[in-house]
C-alpha cells in the first residue's frame, strides 16, 4: 500500500530515536526492529510526527520539496510496516497491516 | 555480529551506511557483554575459553552502572551472554535492571538453568529475548561439539519456555562441518518450537582456535550454506557470513566487519574488547573501570580510533569481490596467523590457501587466545572423533 499525503503520522510511543552523523537510529522496544534513517531530514519528519500532522504538513515543514517526495514516502512506507509510525487517514478506521512480531510479553 | 536485520529505507544518503559505519558511530549498534566466565559447559568451539569464574568480575553495582551508561548512550539492547551468564546469582537483578532503564536484553544461554520457574519469569519481562545455544539438530551432532547431556538440557529450556508460553525465542547453531548438512533438520526443529533459527560462523576464537581446523566448513559446505541463506531471508545470522557474500548476490544484512566502529565486547571483568571474537590484547581497547568509563573507551581509545581509519592496502583490495566481500572477518585472520590485510582463512576464492600453508610451513605459532577461563582437568568433548553418544529420548 501507499503512504497517503493526507495521512496523520503518529511515531510509535516504542520507539527511540538516537541521533547520528547520517540520520539517526530508530528502535522499536517492542517489536525490536532497529532501522537506519539514512537522511537527516526524515530524521525532522519524525520528531515532529506526533500524530496531529500529515504527511504534507510534516514534509513542508522539513523542506522537502516535490522532486524528493517519492523517496521519502517510500521511506515512510517502509516504516510503517515496522511498525515504527502509525499513519491514518482521518475520516476512515483502516489502519495499517501490520504482522504481529511481538516476542516475549 | 548479531546486527539487527536493517530494515533500513530511505532516501539516498550522500554517504553508504557501511562507508558510515566503517568510521564508527559516537556508541555501539551491537554490544556484547560476557557476565561471567563461568560456566557448567565445556564447548570445544567456546568464542571465550569459559569454564572458571574470574575473581576481578564486575560486581553488581559496576554492572547497573554499566547499564546506565548504555542508557546514556542510547544503547538499545546488549547481548549478554558468558560463559553461561545464567550462573551469576544476580542475573535476573542486572536483567531487570536494564530492561528498567531503556537497555533491552537478548541473552545467550545453553539452557541448563531455564526450568519452568525461570521460563515462567523469562516469559513475564518486557523486551527480553532468550537465545539458546544449540548446535546440532541432534544429540550425537550437538554433543560432540558442546558435551555430553548438552542438547537434552537444551531441548528441556525450550520445552519449558513454550510451556510458559514465552513467545518466539531463539536458537543458535555455530555452523560447523559436521552439523552444516542438517540445517533442513535444525531448521524444522526450530519450527516446532515456534523459535527463530539464527545460524552464525565458526571462528579461531578461545578454545576455537584448536578445533577450527577440524569443525570449520569445507569449501563445497560453505557454498551449499550460501545458497541455505540466500533461500531463507528470514533465518538470522548476526551478519557473521558477509565473506560469502563473495560467492555472487549479498546476502542481506550489513556486509561489513563492525569490530570497534559498531560493534564491541564487554568481557566480565569490565575489559572492553573489538568484538566478542577477539579476547586478546592486541584488541584490548580499556576498561569499564578506567575513569572515562565504557564511553570513553568508545569514544577516544588508541585501538578503536585506529579501527575507524581507513584500511590499508592488501591483497584483498584489489580483489574484484571485495565490496561484497570487505576481505572477511578480522578475528578469524588474526588467530589463524594471517595478516589483517590478508584474504579471510575460509576466502570463498581460495585466496587465503597459499597464505594459510605458507603460515604452516613457516611452523610459527599463531597468536594464542588470551584469558583462558577452561576449568582446568575438564576433558574437552572431541569433535575430532565424533563418537557417537548416546542418544537419549
Ligand atoms: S580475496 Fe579477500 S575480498 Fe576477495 S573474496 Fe577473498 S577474502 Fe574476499
Ligand atoms: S572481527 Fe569478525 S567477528 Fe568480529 S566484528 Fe569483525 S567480522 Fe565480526
Amino acid at each position: 500500500m501507499t503512504v497517503p499525503v493526507d495521512g496523520v503520522v503518529a511515531l510509535d510511543p516504542q520507539v527511540a530515536l538516537r541521533p547520528e552523523r547520517f540520520g539517526a537510529l530508530a528502535y522499536h522496544f517492542g517489536n525490536r526492529k532497529l532501522s537506519f534513517l539514512k537522511h537527516p531530514d526524515l530524521v525532522a519528519v519524525l520528531e515532529a510526527a506526533d500524530g496531529t500532522r500529515t504527511v504534507a504538513e510534516l514534509f513542508a515543514a522539513a523542506g522537502i520539496t516535490e522532486a524528493r517526495r517519492p523517496s521519502f514516502l517510500a521511506a515512510l512506507e517502509t516504516l510503517e510496516r515496522s511498525e515504527m509510525v502509525r499513519i491514518t487517514v482521518p475520516g476512515t478506521t483502516q489502519q495499517a497491516t501490520t504482522q504481529k512480531d511481538g516476542a516475549a510479553a | 555480529m548479531t546486527a539487527p536485520q536493517p530494515t533500513a529505507q530511505p532516501p539516498a544518503a550522500t554517504r553508504g551506511l557501511v562507508d558510515e559505519f566503517r568510521l564508527g558511530l559516537d556508541a555501539p549498534i551491537c554490544l556484547t557483554w560476557e557476565l561471567t566466565y563461568a560456566c557448567n559447559l565445556s564447548c570445544v568451539h567456546c568464542l571465550s575459553s569459559s569454564g572458571r569464574r574470574d575473581p576481578r568480575e564486575l560486581t553488581t553495582e559496576e554492572c547497573f552502572a554499566v547499564v546506565d551508561e548504555l542508557e546514556r548512550l542510547q544503547v538499545f539492547y546488549v547481548n549478554l551472554g558468558g560463559g553461561e551468564p545464567m550462573m551469576r546469582a544476580d542475573f535476573f537483578e542486572i536483567v531487570e535492571y536494564a530492561v528498567d532503564h531503556h537497555v533491552g536484553v537478548k541473552f545467550s544461554t545453553n539452557g541448563t538453568y531455564i526450568d519452568a520457574e525461570a521460563a515462567r519469569r523469562l516469559a513475564g519481562m518486557d523486551y527480553l529475548d532468550v537465545q539458546i545455544s544449540l548446535d546440532g539438530a541432534d544429540a550425537s551432532v550437538n554433543d560432540a561439539v558442546r558435551g555430553e547431556g548438552s542438547y537434552d538440557a537444551a531441548i528441556q529450556a525450550m520445552e519449558h519456555l513454550k510451556a510458559a508460553d514465552f513467545g518466539p525465542f531463539k536458537i543458535s547453531l555455530v555452523v560447523t562441518r559436521h552439523n552444516v548438512d542438517q540445517l533442513d533438520e535444525y531448521k524444522a526443529l526450530a519450527d516446532h518450537y515456534g523459535a527463530q533459527l539464527r545460524v552464525t560462523r565458526l571462528r579461531p576464537s578461545g578454545r576455537g582456535a584448536d578445533s577450527w581446523d577440524e569443525l570449520h566448513p569445507t569449501q563445497a559446505q560453505q557454498r551449499q550454506l550460501y545458497y541455505w541463506l540466500l533461500d531463507r531471508p528470514d533465518v538470522l545470522t548476526g551478519d557473521s557470513f558477509f565473506h560469502l557474500s563473495a560467492l555472487g548476490d549479498a546476502l542481506p544484512g550489513l556486509n561489513l566487519c563492525g569490530a570497534g566502529r559498531v560493534v564491541c565486547l564487554i568481557d566480565p571483568v569490565g575489559d572492553v574488547y573489538a568484538c566478542p571474537f577477539v579476547i586478546h590484547d592486541e584488541f584490548l581497547a580499556g576498561n569499564v573501570r578506567d575513569a572515562g568509563g565504557f564511553t570513553g573507551v568508545w569514544r577516544t581509545s588508541d585501538l578503536f580510533t585506529a579501527l575507524r581509519e581507513p584500511e590499508s592496502e592488501g591483497a584483498c583490495t584489489s580483489c574484484g569481490a571485495y565490496d561484497a566481500c570487505q576481505g572477511g572477518c578480522m578475528a578469524s585472520k588474526f588467530f589463524v596467523g594471517l595478516e589483517l590485510t590478508d584474504p579471510d582463512p575460509e576466502c570463498v576464492l581460495g585466496n587465503a590457501e597459499p597464505l594459510l600453508a605458507a603460515v604452516a610451513a613457516a611452523g610459527g605459532p599463531a597468536p594464542r587466545p588470551m584469558q583462558d577461563h577452561s576449568r582446568p582437568g575438564v576433558p574437552l568433548p572431541s569433535p575430532v572423533t565424533l563418537k557417537p553418544t548416546r542418544r537419549r529420548g
